[in-house]
This record gives structure tokens, sequence and C-alpha cells, in this order.
């Protein structure tokens, strides 16, 4: 049996790394070690982590699905039921930072293409990835890369590239933006009409030689007949650049940070941290692994827990996993989807290129109430396959004093750490029932009837809106 | 000053992603309009005239009937000095009239905090919508935000602890853990505030669409959906006075004649039903609405769209307002363009010292951030 320091930690690993781990998950990592499930997390399989067959036998309308809720419900299934939680997890970092909305592109299919390059290149290296990016259809069409011209430039991808998506703000000139724009003219889509009658397009990357600026360009102080690899080739070795993407992890993965627009003129909370990872870029060539590595094994990660406010699609895919009702195929699913629009995060559809604020800027009066009765009623359901474990996992510890009872509560359904104030309130409602005992059936029906409610109560808590 | 009896409201539309300054209020005798869009310029005969040059665009037809109604003032050529081209920035310096700095304070966190300086009510500022803008957000100011007024409230809908009395016990465990504990830290504290105000606000918004009826039938969009959820708080009498919604997007870098033709379809019927709904409650003097978006387009159009610009177009809305047309439209030519964009000739911290000082009765300086000219559209 790992004991509770090890069990407190994996736990911690498996909410950032991944969407949280059941109890017995837990215990099964930490007989492997906790840098040994770090590599397993960096190493995940090749396969895309859950049975294709599957999906698409009980869900055929995800095959290019025209509704964007289709898209969405896809990946939902996926951050659920994936064997590579990290795969998944990379893949919402880079949807975040490399933000894309269907509002604009209003084509699922392609979105979920771009996704899926996120799933499958997420945890390579950084010029692959802007690369791809750039060549990413999606992505040419939400930032008009397909109306820049030779002769004609649209500056929306350039400047996008530079601010958001790699150096930020304030560290190169306007005049970078249009020499950058005129190097990934050319770069656009070609379209191939959909099998059926019905349908969108199917987009891919097309480079138009005639169309492309061959002339020469000078970008962040040098000079050259270049291309958009070229740019990027320049961008990804400025340690402006690491700088802004080791925040980027750093509050993504390790603890919130104030909002993108004040990173030029406020200082990283922790700035060691920072220069860590910006070390790890440096040293690895920009190779995401290599510096994730650093980051889950630094302790300042390990420190860093409940640093950080859940994202909505990390409370409700966490929360679906821990109640292991989402486990399989089944109806329901776009409801999930739907919750994360709701409580303010609609996948693949952010609400600009600038993406969400993260923090408690996920917090507000709406959310909150959205938040809590969502994750309340899941875990207060005591039919549900990961709450009958739970159970179970409570009827093991025997007869309990009401002390004991949420100890046991708060340790199963995380384990989640509570603040002394909060733990007396929890306390008060549970003395009111008395000693936990499953010596009958009556007394073990009411037990488990009081465990329900005292779950939905830690769903409702400050301290469970926290990863 | 303009007045009325009721508390005075303010509904905020904010327009969000950039809203095209030149294909909304239509200089069509201009021959440089004509040049500069070769693309994007819309046929005269579509266009929906007020002055002898000027024209709405043709999908703003519910708005052309406010101005004739005398309902509506157009601020010309509004923005900042410096005005920068990122969405976020300026969206954000325009939340927080902040253009130096990066501000965490709302402007109207500060007019909510003035009308209800004790935060007794925790309605006194209502969004709808996705998220709280950053222009509500100041700490310690209560504010509600609402996605969906029908099913909003803290623990409803759990089997496990059921209605009645049972679930009043634990609202008020809710209320106490999330009461304020001593060095918990920031964001602890904010949790906490959120809580205590979204439980409070909950079982008294929730009774607005109960009472509401109405003969205006809104569109299907989610515009419409939001003005509408606006009305029905409004006519609850709950003591709002601070509405905020937001539409978009109007980045129109691509394929803008469509996409702007459908987001003022949207806007101008949402808008246009809004004040009948108020009009037929008798509930219309009391409310106006401030339209505005956070910069405006390239003068030039770049093939089937326009890039970011500066200079743009706010508007003010509501029986109360002063009709009319207040600043200069910016001058088109190529030597008064800075990098292609129209030159901001009024600051928008002036337009919004109007609306907080002569309609909300509020002083202006602290809320902008200094003093600025005001203009008589109240």
């Amino acid at each position: 049996m790992p004991n509770q320091a090890d069990i407190a930690l994996m736990a911690h690993l498996m909410r950032r790394a991944g969407f949280g781990a059941s109890r017995a998950e837990l215990e099964e990592r930490c007989a492997k070690g906790y840098e040994a499930t770090v590599e397993e997390l960096l190493n995940p399989g090749a396969d895309s982590g859950i049975d294709e067959d599957e999906l698409y036998r009980y869900f055929p309308q995800f095959e290019s699905s025209l509704a964007p809720v289709a898209a969405q419900t896809e990946w939902v299934y996926r951050m659920v039921n994936t064997k590579w939680p990290l795969k998944e997890k990379i893949a919402l970092f880079w949807h975040q930072l490399f933000a894309t909305g269907n509002s604009k592109v209003d084509n699922p299919p392609e979105m979920l293409a771009q996704v899926g390059m996120f799933r499958e290149e997420g945890l390579t290296n950084f010029p692959n990835l802007l690369v791809r990016l750039a060549q990413n259809p999606a992505m040419i069409y939400w930032l008009d890369n397909n109306g820049n011209h030779y002769g004609s430039i649209n500056e929306n991808w350039g400047r996008e590239l530079l601010e958001l998506f790699s150096m930020g703000v304030g560290h190169y000139s306007e005049d970078d933006i249009k020499e950058a724009s005129r190097a990934f003219t050319g770069w656009t889509i070609g379209a191939k009409p959909p099998r059926q009658p019905v349908g969108r397009f199917y987009w891919s990357f097309e480079f138009r030689p005639e169309d492309h600026d061959y002339g020469e360009k000078e970008f962040l102080g040098q000079t050259g007949n270049f291309d958009g690899s070229d740019i990027i080739d320049i961008i990804v070795k400025q340690e402006d650049t690491a700088r802004f993407l080791s925040r980027h992890l750093y509050n993504f993965f390790v603890a919130d940070e104030p909002q993108v627009p004040a990173w030029d003129i406020t200082p990283p909370n922790d700035q060691a941290a920072i220069d860590t990872l910006v070390k790890a870029y440096m040293d690895s060539n920009a190779d995401i692994k290599s510096i994730l590595r650093v980051l889950f094994n630094s302790d300042f990660f390990k420190n860093a827990r409940y640093q950080h406010v859940k994202s909505p699609a990390e409370l409700v895919i966490s929360t679906a996993r821990m109640a292991g009702n989402y486990n399989q195929p089944r109806t329901g699913f776009p409801l999930l989807a739907f919750e994360c629009g709701w409580q303010g995060q609609e996948l693949m559809n952010p609400p600009s290129v600038e993406s969400w604020h993260t923090g408690s800027e996920w917090i507000d009066g709406g959310a909150l109430v959205r938040r809590v009765n969502f994750a309340a009623k899941l875990l207060s359901d005591t039919s549900l396959p990961g709450v009958k474990a739970i159970m179970a996992g409570l009827r093991e510890r025997g007869t309990l004093s009401p002390a004991e009872f949420v100890r046991a509560c708060l340790d199963l359904v995380g384990p989640v750490e509570v603040d002394d104030g909060t733990f007396q309130e929890l306390l008060t409602q549970a003395q009111q029932g008395g000693d936990i005992t499953w010596d009958t059936e009556e007394g073990a029906a009411e037990s488990e009837k009081r465990a329900g409610v005292m779950l939905a109560l830690i769903a409702a808590t400050r301290e469970f809106q926290f990863a | 000053m303009a007045s009325t009896k009721k508390d005075p409201v303010l509904v905020v539309l904010q327009l969000s992603g950039a809203n095209d300054y030149l294909n909304t209020v239509v200089p069509f005798t201009n021959p440089l309009y004509r040049q500069n869009r070769p693309n994007l310029g819309l046929p005269e005969d579509q266009l929906i005239k007020f002055t002898d040059d000027l024209a709405f665009h043709p999908s703003m037809g519910p708005v052309k009937d406010l101005w004739d109604q005398g309902q509506m003032a157009i601020i010309h050529g509004i923005g900042y000095e410096n005005s920068s081209r990122s969405h976020f920035r300026s969206m954000d310096i325009w939340h927080t009239c902040e253009p130096d700095k990066v501000g965490t304070e709302g402007w109207l966190g500060r007019v909510i905090r003035d009308l209800d300086p004790a935060g007794e009510n925790v309605l006194k500022g209502v969004n709808f919508g996705q998220g709280l803008p950053r222009a509500m957000a100041l700490r310690g100011v209560p504010v509600t935000s609402v996605s969906d007024l029908a099913s909003y409230g803290v623990l409803t809908d759990i089997p496990a602890i059921g209605a009645g009395e049972e679930r009043e016990q634990m609202l008020e465990l809710f209320s106490r853990v999330y009461s304020p504990a001593i060095g918990t830290g920031m964001t602890m504290d904010y949790l906490g505030q959120t809580g205590r105000d979204a439980l409070k606000g909950a079982d008294i918004i929730k009774t607005a669409p109960e009472q509401y009826s109405s003969t205006i039938e809104y569109a299907d969009n989610p515009i419409a959906k939001s003005l509408k959820s606006v009305a029905q708080v409004h006519m609850a009498n709950l003591g709002t006075q601070i509405f905020y919604t937001q539409y978009g997007s109007f980045d129109t870098h691509f394929n803008q004649l469509p996409a702007h033709a459908k987001l003022w379809t949207d806007v101008s019927g949402a808008v246009n039903d809004f004040f009948a709904d108020l009009r037929e409650h008798d509930a219309a003097d009391n409310v106006v609405m401030l339209v505005f978006t956070e910069f405006g387009r390239r003068v030039q159009d770049n093939g089937t769209g326009c890039d970011h610009g500066r200079g743009g177009v706010a508007f003010a809305l509501g029986d109360m307002v002063n009709p009319g047309m207040y600043g200069e439209y910016p001058s088109m030519k190529a030597e008064d363009l800075f990098e292609g964009d129209l030159v901001p000739s009024y600051d928008f911290r002036g337009f919004y010292s109007t609306f907080a000082e002569r309609w909300l009765g509020l002083d202006a300086k602290p809320i902008v951030g200094g003093e600025y000219e005001q203009m008589g559209f109240l």
C-alpha cells in the first residue's frame, strides 16, 4: 500500500499531466514510481489512445461531422477515455495557445484535424509544431493566410504568429510583421469536394509558387530570401520565444500566472522556475518532451499543488472520469461538450485568437454555479461506477467517526486538501448523523446516502475548483 | 443632464472583433470611399441613407428606425491616441481605461462600486454571456454573470440533496464555506466572494422570466436571446443599473460582405426589438444603450475583407438620448491617415464620462482616470 504522501503527489501529477485518476489507478502508478510514471506519460504509444473502430461504430456521425458539437463531443470522448492522458492534455494546451475557432473556420472536421495534429505532434519540438501550424488548413483560414498574396499582404497570421504564438508583444517591430507576412505568401489551402453531396470541403495545405514573394526580407535583424520555414527557424532561436513558451507551460501545467497581455510588464510569479524551463528549451532545441520532463520532475512543480484553477475542460473531464459513467460509448457525451461551453470554454471555439483568460478569470458567478452543480450532481450519484468504487473504499475502512468519515471522503475523491474552516463545516454536517456504519443493510444504505451528500459538498467547495 | 424619476439604467453592447466603421456609417458621396474599397464598397442603391452624404449598412434598417424616431446618437471618430491594433490589448484598454499600462480594474466595476458603495445589491451589475468581461471586474464589487437565465442557481437539480429544507441547509453550509478565511490568498478570497454573491443573486434573478410576458418575438440568435434576458431582468425591477452583453465576431479580415451583413442583421433586429419590448412595458424611459467596438478597420480593403485599423464609431441609443451626430468623421485623405488608418478624433473616455456623469450622475474622473471632453448626447 503506497503511503499517503506518494498518493497525493501522484494525484497532483495526474491532475496536471492528465485529467485526474481514480484511487485504483493512483495506487497502480505509485507502485511503478513517480519518475517512471512521468516517463510513461511522456512516451505514449503511437496509437491514438482509444479504440478507433469502437468510436466510429458507435458514433458514425463523427466521421466528417457537420455540427460543431459533434466535433467537440468526439474530442471530449477522447479526453475522457484515452489511455495516453498527456497526449490529450498537451493537445488541450496547444489548442489554448494556438486558439482557433469554429465561429469563423466553420469546418468542424478541419478543427478536429487540427486538434489531431496537436495530439500526434504535441510532444515533438516547437519548430516542427509551428511549421505544421502554419500549414494547418484551419489555422490558414482562421488567420487569413489564404488571403495573404504576393504584392498584397494580409498580415493577420504574421502578426499573431509573433504576438500570440511565439515571442509575445514588444519583442518585434511592425516591419517584422510585414516581412514575416511576405515570407508566408503562397502558403494557402486547396479544397477537395466532399464524397457526400452535402458536406464540408476537405482542405489541404497547398504551396503556390506563383503567389509566393521570393524577394529579400529583413526579419529580426537578419536578411535573406526567407520563406515561412526560415522565419520560424529564426523565431524559435530567440530567447524571447523560449521565455514566452515557458511561461505558457508554467501557467498551464504548474501554477496560474497573470493574464498574457500583462506579461511584458509583469514578472513571472516564479522567475527561477521560468529560467529553468528556458534553459531546458535552449538546451534541447525546443524539444517539448525534454522541457516537460524537467517541469514534471522539478520541485517547483511538485510543490504547486492546488495552485491552478481548473479550466472548464479540466473540471468537466476529470469529474466525468472520476464518476466513471462515461468510460464507454453511450448517449450523453454531447452534454459534456456543451457543459464545457456553458462553464466558459466552448472547445474549438475560443472567444478570439487571444484565447480564453485563465486562472481566477475562469470564475464568475454564473460559471461557479455551473461548476458546482455539475460536479456535485455526478459525484453524489452513488449508482455510478466511479462513485460506487469510492463507496467500496469507504466500506473497506469499516466504522468511521464523523471526522474519519470526512477525511476518508476527501481522500478517496482526490485527495482533496481543504482548509480548517472548510473541514470544520464538513465535520459539523457529518456529526449530525453520527458514526458511519456498514453492519446492517439499512445502516449501509444510510451511510451511502450520507457519503453521496458529503461528496456533493466537497465538489461544491472552493478547494475543489483548483487542480 | 438627462433625468428620469426611476434609477438610470445603462446597457452596454460590445461588438467584439472590431466593427468596420466605413461600412457601418458609410460616407457614400466621398470618392475616397470608392477608391479605397474597390471590393468592399457597398452599392449605393442598397444603402440606407440618412443624410445627404451618410448612409447605414443595408442590413441596419431597424437601426434606421431608431434614428428616425430620434433615439440615436452617432459618435464619430472614437478611439484613443497610439491606438493598439491588437484585439486583446485594445479591448483591455476600452475595458479598463488604461492605455499605458495593463489595468485590472474595469471601468464599469468602478461605476457599480459608486452606484452601490456598500455592495448591497449583487444584481447591481449583470452580465449575460460567457464569462465576465474585464470591464465589470473589480475586486470586492459583486456582479452577476448569467449564461442562461432559466437554470441559474446553486445546488439545483441534485437528487442526492433534493429540494426544500435539505437544500436550504446545504446552501447555508455553502455560504459558510465560502466565507472569508484569513490568509488564504487572493484567488480564494475572490472565489469566496463570488460564491456568496452567486448564492444571493441566483434566487432573486430567477424570478425575472416568470413575471415576464410580451408580444415582441425576438429572433433566434445569441444577441437577441441576451437582450431579451436584459429586458426580462430590467422589467422585474431588481435594481440592476448596469447590463452588459456582447456579440461577434466582427473580425472581418476575409469574406466581409456576407459576414458583416449577417452580424448587423442580428444586432439591428435585436436592438430594435429590445427597445420595442421596453416601450410596450413602459420601461424604456430610464434605459440608454452604449454600443462600442475595440477599433475600426483599415481604410483600404485587402481584397475580400479589411485589416485592423484605428478610429471607429460608437452609438448611444434610447428615448433619453439627444439624437444626432457628434464629433467629426475623420478625414480619409491619404495624408491624414496613420499607416492607412483613420485617426481617432475623440477619446472614448470622454464618451464613457458622458454616460457616467450625465446619465448615472457619478463623478466621471475617477472612473475613467481623468478629465475628457463630454458630449451633448445626454
